[in-house]
């Protein structure tokens, strides 16, 4: 009975997918040498691991819904995993507070190389509201290299996809190509 | 007001919400009141109070009979100490740990007296929210990389730990759990949390009033419109200003709004915890139509800064109301759609049904609260039974459960979504005309207020002080998970480790509400 309804709810819903967003190359902040041969190998194919390094869960609602349907996240190749051993780029969202620094750095230092860094949100990107203080070490890049800055409060997902992809897209300013 | 058999000194200082001040010794005798007529403590918090009278302030939010009681005790400069609740509460115990990390206001013969929020950003010998204490110097102190922590330890023939976090597997906040198990069942579990804290009390302080309301919604992102209502709600008691009601009426519409929105999106992601990808696909696509609208016609998908000191950001036409009225009926139908495939789905019921369960008895005796309560049979909503306006012409329906499970804290979600969806369908018809900002009045002296949301997880508390030039002197934001997150504890204890994702989901506690 389950089965039957459920594939009667999947032929009425149909496909709610969205075409993909550009990259937006304006997002990047770092130069990074991008060999070819890496970029052909990653093609558009890139694996993620995100970090709260302090946030208020306001970013995560966001990459959460990046992983629904509207998205196809998957149809680009772009995949979150659970071990930092996996991936190729992190993203981080929060300000960092002084209770996560340690962990943030070790999450960063596991992924191998070449990676990138994608800041998420107001609070990644500058400290935001809760700015440098006794508890918080302000901005991600205050602690690690940062490649992409996605500011808003939160993001939305498209903005978000939009800097995944400019992290590891041929657009990216200098790229060695 | 009268509590046991004592006539208590309260003043109301707005509807169902009372204010008080104590003996220190009197706390235990009025704590013991409030528990033995059937009341819960909410929150704990403690103050500076040297640069008013000399001393410190511990201040407790009771849940009574005849509404909140926001009740305070002054303590001495020298050797702050109170009277231990946590043998009457045991959900005060971490809310004890926490004043005193941030504040050296001791717990009397407490019987954890281990940190709480403080890992390794500041010494045990400073306290963050002493007037006295410098943020901006301190975060330059060479500190540990790493913090000791002394978990409660499971001995015997076959026990290990498995140790998780502060990063985990998914999307999710930091927190560390400390699994103690035999074979793959869960003997104990510990959890240390802590990782998100990020100073938001002390930032507070100094801050001006309408930047606080953005502040206080950050506290927790998913609650946001309850936080900053709670925060509105306080700082406009504190200076006796009056909202225009058209603004209360779409500050529920936003609260309801935000309900849904986080109840969607969990009943996805229960359905994704047991192997059921369909329930996540189609409740995330419900959800994503609903945060559209949301950014469509009031400009965030969040309703972030919408509600500010006063009233609200944002007004809906009447174009907009008939736009939201036919998404919620369309949501209504394709939720009870959703709802019979899980009905009747065997793996998800046989995975839901008797998984994580927290006693009524139990929930009563630790306070267990909010959605997570009421599948516990414990049937309170501050939206039913002491209604802010406008919920006191709205008739909520509280939604209850007995069995305590995972399948009863999805069967309050599901009941729940129709009902905020029945509200908002009032509210869009009886709105009122007017305007929906008035400016506060203007602040004269320290003045105080205390504001009380029943979110989408459970009541959200946040208390106002505001010093005489207007600039906010002490904000403390309760989150309802300060009190859920050792049920959390409780409720997997003979489960196997692999349905703890599954029960910590249909809990969905904040670590940023309670890190603070």
């Amino acid at each position: 009975m389950a089965s039957y309804l459920i594939l009667q709810k999947i032929l009425k819903t149909g496909f709610v997918s969205e075409p993909a967003p550009q990259a937006d190359p304006a997002l990047r902040t770092r130069e990074q040498a991008l060999h070819a041969v890496i970029l052909k190998v990653f093609g558009q194919a890139v694996a993620i691991r995100h970090v709260d390094a302090g946030s208020c869960n306001g970013c995560e609602l966001e990459i959460h819904s990046l992983n629904g349907p509207h998205y196809n996240i998957d149809g680009l190749g772009v995949k979150f995993s659970a071990s930092p051993r996996h991936v190729d780029v992190l993203l981080v969202t929060g300000p960092v507070s002084r209770h996560m620094e340690a962990a943030l750095k070790r999450a960063y230092e596991a992924i191998p190389d070449p990676k990138w860094v994608v800041a998420m949100g107001e609070c990644a990107c500058t400290g935001g509201m809760f700015g440098e203080s006794y508890a918080s070490c302000g901005k991600i890049s205050n602690v690690i290299p940062v490649d992409v800055e996605v500011p808003g409060c939160p993001p939305t997902p498209t903005a978000l996809l939009q800097g995944i992809l400019a992290a590891v897209s041929k657009g990216a300013p200098n790229a060695d190509d | 007001m009268k509590i046991g058999d004592h006539e208590w000194r309260l003043d109301p200082i707005g509807p169902h919400i009372w204010r008080g001040r104590v003996e220190t010794g009197q706390l235990l005798a009025l704590s013991r009141a409030v528990k033995d007529e059937g009341g819960q403590l909410v929150a704990l918090w403690g103050s500076d109070d040297r640069h008013l009278n000399g001393g410190f302030g511990i201040h407790v939010a009771l849940l009574t009979g005849l509404g909140l009681a926001w009740v305070s005790c002054a303590l001495p400069t020298e050797l702050p100490a109170y009277p231990d609740l946590a043998h009457i509460f045991p959900q005060a115990d971490r809310m004890q740990r926490a004043a005193f990390d941030l504040l050296g206001i001791t717990a009397t013969d407490a019987v954890d007296e281990r940190k709480w929020l403080r890992h390794n950003a500041w010494a045990a010998d400073e306290f963050p929210l002493r007037k006295d204490f410098s943020p901006l110097t301190a975060h330059r102190l060479p500190l540990p990389e790493v913090d000791a922590y002394p978990f409660i330890r499971v001995q015997g023939d076959g026990v290990h730990e498995i140790a998780v976090g502060p990063i985990h597997a998914g999307t999710i906040e930091p927190g560390h759990f400390r699994f103690s198990i035999i074979g793959d069942r869960i003997l104990k579990l510990e959890a240390r949390l802590g990782y998100t804290h990020k100073g938001i009390e002390k930032r507070f302080e100094g801050m001006d009033i309408a930047t606080g309301a953005r502040l206080a919604g950050r506290v927790s992102g998913d609650s946001h419109s309850a936080y900053a209502w709670a925060y509105c709600m306080a700082v406009e008691m504190a200076t006796a200003s009056a909202v225009p009601e058209r603004a209360l009426w779409l500050r529920a519409l936003f609260l309801e709004i935000e309900r849904i929105a986080n109840h969607l999106g969990d009943l996805g992601y229960l359905g994704n915890d047991v192997a059921l990808a369909f329930g996540f696909v189609q409740f995330w696509r419900l959800k994503e139509d609903w945060l559209r609208m949301s950014a469509k016609l009031f400009g965030h998908r969040y309703l972030f800064d919408r509600i500010t000191p006063g009233g609200v950001a944002t007004d809906i036409d009447a174009a907009g109301q008939a736009e939201l009225d036919a998404l919620a009926s369309r949501i209504e139908i394709e939720v009870r759609e959703l709802k019979a495939i899980y009905d009747e789905h065997a793996t998800l019921q046989d995975r839901f049904a008797d998984t994580g369960i927290c006693k009524p008895e139990l929930a009563a005796q630790l306070g267990l609260t909010g959605l997570a309560g009421r599948a516990s049979a414990q049937a309170w909503d501050a939206r039913t039974q002491f209604p802010q306006a406008p919920y006191d012409q709205l008739d909520v329906n509280m939604a209850t459960q007995r069995r305590g499970d995972v399948l009863a804290r999805a069967e309050v979600r599901f009941a729940e979504v129709y009902e905020s969806l029945r509200l908002i369908r009032g509210i869009l018809k009886r709105l009122p005309a007017g305007g929906i900002h008035a400016p506060l009045q203007p602040v004269q002296a320290v003045c105080e207020g205390l504001g009380w949301v029943e979110s989408w997880r459970g009541e959200v508390v946040v208390a106002v002080r505001i010093a005489a030039d207007g600039t906010l002197d002490r904000v403390h934001p309760h989150d309802p998970s300060w009190q859920n997150w050792p049920l959390v504890e409780v409720g997997v204890l003979d489960n196997i480790v692999a349905d703890f994702p599954l029960i910590n989901k249909s809990f969905n506690l904040s670590y940023s509400g309670p890190d603070l």
